[in-house]
């Protein structure tokens, strides 16, 4: 058996996507700009992936930019609003969980005399509103929270925050890195008063090198990518046309049926975090109310899972004692079991996850967390076989520690 | 004007004997299969003290040149204009026009060396100099000639055509792979161990490698890298055999059995036997590591005589008195460093003590090696038996 348990580093295309994507590369292959109806042909399918996803969030087809993916959406949201915005003011405030691909930019743009501040997360993951209105003065124009956390599936109430924000200084633009959210949550940007928002298509199931960037239309973004002048200049460059296409389909079918589709995720992360308590030394994270329902048999069920909604549905973070994560995680992958070790995309920069110490886990365990993820695919039967694997592997690899 | 040969100087080759002929033929067949990737065509032949190198019409000057540098043996290359008509005449008109397209109307001092292997030909070889420097001077008045410091030397050699040849590149040096035995190198994914390969390669050993590997502790991509190392080496090694065995188990019941300051000792003299046999098994007569003296625990002269007493054969250490910086500068020249220095951990690195032991003694070890036993001789016999065997060569 094979358990594909990394859906959050990304997810195999629907059959849908594919057949669109492909169908785009073999017969509707005309460059969009074209003036012929080779080019009519292809242009129609970015239009339709747009009015797809402007559906989906409730906005207007023309409020969302094509990119190649998160991070290039992320991008385009911060140094893009941040220089815009230049005149009247360069302080920008961020969070202290955030991805890479919003961390980095922001780093950068210090080069450029931005000052850039963090706000702090409780254990949960959950920005400290206070903190976070504490830095906003005068010269803050930009403030950028992610919606779901990718390493530890915390999710962020983003509209009190952004309702508190535009209280304390409504010219605020306000950022949100939806990467790990969309697809699983409906979001409103209009009534969540969200003005940018960050997607990537390879987490929900489409190809990768796909992604948009919703922008209210009221936000003017200095672009990053000059050329031709395509999608009305804010993003130049040919669209890549078949990943587009593909992402158009793929919003679709994730919205079709959303609340059955989330419902079995939320049942799979209940299964697997109830079934993690038969391995020895597990420490579920970031998920409110675990204590209660580990030390108790009779907890309150209704409490519970509204615990666990709070949550996203397709994440779930755990610590093992005396085992080290990239061990377990090759151990893993002997059994044909695909998991992460903190966040995919840092794997490759050896380093602690800055998200773990931030929500406070056990300075012995940040290096022994595992990032199980899943997706609409996943089955019980993958995760049972996980949890039977890991009864299994847990206790030879924690007898055998470094010194 | 192309060149039509190339002359290759050898290296140490002339010292050798009646046997000189093995190093030789070793030689064109190892400059030979570096040609074949550029073009076909290219024919190899012995000629008195040096190789010659016969070119087609149509090939890629730049990469013959690059290729034959990577031929251990190789001194230098000398690129060639063949005239085939070397009566005085045709040949001074040849000469003129090589120097015009070579070195055009900048002026330069020069002087001209002339064999005449040809004994028929009617000029005799100094006369061949004086005339053709005055062929020369006639040509490019700006051109003087100096005897003593010329800039650039012309020679021209009269054989069965007449060759004439300014220039030379300078090759590795060493002598040709195949012409010195066989050994087994000790390949980790780190800095040295490449490089000890190479410079016994350089010496004309055929390589064959071990590397020891530890799922789950070591990834996939650890692996990799260490066949990717023994692919660049391969470049002058030629094809390698590399051993891939899976040292997990040897390597978890030592540590559940012997002291934990003296794993690393007892790990490596395990690892040698282990590369032992498969030294053995292939022919070979000697071992290689990349060790080098006080770099690390386990690489201190006591810690050296532990594990060399678990061998046989000859252990080669080709970098034992190198300073780290002397490897990796050669590591750069090889172009090994940058896959090297990828952040993936390696099997001796894992459980590794705090303070492991620096001055073990050899008896100590082997009492504390005597717990293993009844236990560990299985586990080597099925890691023996699993081994891996990938065959590296240049893409």
């Amino acid at each position: 058996m094979e358990a594909y348990l990394d859906n959050a580093a990304t997810t195999r295309v629907s059959e849908k996507a594919a057949m669109i994507a492909e169908k785009v590369m073999r017969e509707d292959y005309g460059n969009p700009s074209s003036k012929h109806i080779k080019g009519f042909d292809a242009e129609q399918y970015i239009k339709n992936a747009a009015k797809a996803i402007a559906d989906s969030l409730k906005v207007q087809p023309k409020e969302i930019i094509f990119t190649s993916g998160g991070t290039e959406s992320n991008n385009m949201a911060l140094a893009g609003a941040a220089f815009s915005k230049m005149r009247s003011g360069k302080k920008i405030i961020s969070t202290c969980f955030e991805h890479a691909s919003v961390y980095s930019p922001l780093l950068a743009l210090k080069d450029f005399d931005f000052d850039i501040d963090f706000a702090s997360v409780d254990e949960l993951g959950h920005v400290k509103i206070d903190d976070l209105l504490n830095m906003i003065d005068d010269n803050t124009t930009l403030v950028s929270v992610m919606y779901v956390n990718n390493e530890v599936g915390a999710v962020q109430d983003i509209a009190a925050i952004s309702k508190a924000v535009k209280e304390k200084k409504p010219d605020i633009i306000f950022h949100v890195d939806a990467i790990q959210a969309y697809g699983k949550y409906r979001i409103n940007p209009k009534k969540e008063g969200i003005d940018l928002l960050s997607v990537s298509g390879h987490k929900i199931h489409a190809p990768k090198g796909s992604g948009f960037l919703y922008a209210d239309e009221k936000i003017k973004l200095r672009p990053l990518i000059f050329g031709g002048g395509q999608q009305k200049n804010r993003r130049s460059g040919t669209e890549n046309v078949p990943a587009i296409a593909g992402l158009g389909e793929a919003v679709r079918e994730a919205y079709e049926d959303f609340d059955k589709k989330t419902e079995h995720i939320y049942a799979l992360k209940e299964h697997f975090i109830e079934r993690i308590s038969e391995v020895p030394g597990t420490h579920v994270n970031a998920v409110p109310g675990i204590d209660m329902k580990a030390l108790s048999n009779t907890y309150d069920k209704a409490l519970w899972d509204k615990s666990l909604k709070e949550t996203a549905p397709h994440i779930v973070s755990v610590s093992f004692d005396k085992i080290k994560a990239e061990v377990l995680l090759h151990a893993l992958e002997e059994k044909k079991v695909y998991v992460s070790s903190g966040s995919a995309c840092s794997s490759n920069h050896p380093g602690i996850s800055s998200t773990l110490q931030a929500i406070g886990v056990r300075k012995d365990l940040l290096d022994s967390t595992l990032r199980f993820s899943f997706s609409r695919y996943t089955t019980v039967e993958e995760t049972d076989y996980c949890i039977d694997v890991l009864k299994v592997l847990v206790p030879v690899y924690s007898r055998f520690t470094r010194r | 004007m192309k060149y039509k040969a190339f002359l290759v100087k050898y290296a140490e080759i002339g010292i050798k004997g009646k046997n000189r002929y093995v190093f030789e033929d070793a030689l064109c067949d190892r400059i030979a299969e570096k040609l074949a990737k550029v073009a076909d065509g290219f024919t190899v032949v012995r000629e008195q003290g040096r190789l010659k190198v016969n070119c087609p019409d149509e090939y890629d000057y730049d990469e013959a040149i690059n290729q034959m540098t990577k031929v251990f043996g190789v001194w230098e290359i000398c690129p060639a204009y063949v005239i085939e008509d070397a009566s005085w005449d045709n040949l001074a008109q040849k000469v003129g026009d090589y120097v015009e397209e070579r070195y055009g109307n900048t002026p330069h001092t020069f002087k001209v060396e002339a064999r005449r292997s040809d004994k028929s030909y009617p000029i005799q070889s100094p006369q061949i100099c004086s005339d053709m420097g005055g062929v020369i001077l006639d040509r490019f008045p700006a051109f003087k000639v100096d005897v003593h410091k010329p800039e650039i030397t012309f020679y021209v050699e009269i054989r069965n055509f007449a060759y004439v040849y300014s220039e030379s590149v300078k090759g590795p040096g060493g002598m040709p792979v195949g012409a010195n035995g066989h050994a087994m190198l000790l390949l980790s994914g780190g800095i040295d161990s490449p490089v000890a390969g190479y410079m016994v390669s350089k010496r004309g050993v055929t390589i064959d490698a071990v590397y020891f590997h530890a799922p789950p502790y070591t990834s996939e991509r650890a692996k990799q890298k260490v066949v990717d190392l023994a692919k660049l080496i391969s470049v002058y090694t030629g094809p390698i055999k590399l051993h891939v065995v899976i040292f997990t188990d040897i390597q978890l019941a030592i540590i559940d059995k012997c002291p934990r300051d003296e794993l690393t000792i007892i790990m490596r003299r395990y690892m040698m036997r282990i590369a032992e046999h498969f030294a053995y098994k292939n022919n070979c007569q000697a071992l290689i590591t990349g060790e080098s003296i006080g770099q690390v625990a386990s690489q201190t002269p006591q810690s050296l005589v532990a594990t060399n007493a678990v061998c046989t054969l000859p252990v080669y250490r080709p970098v034992i008195a190198f300073d780290k910086q002397d490897i990796v500068d050669i590591a750069e020249k090889i172009n090994t460093y940058e896959t090297s220095i990828q952040p993936y951990e390696d099997c001796c690195t894992i459980f590794v003590a705090k303070h492991p032991v620096t001055k073990p003694y050899l008896h100590i070890i082997e009492r504390s090696e005597k717990k293993l036993i009844g236990t560990i001789e299985e586990l080597v016999e099925k890691a023996i038996n699993e081994v891996e065997v990938i065959e590296v060569k240049e893409d």
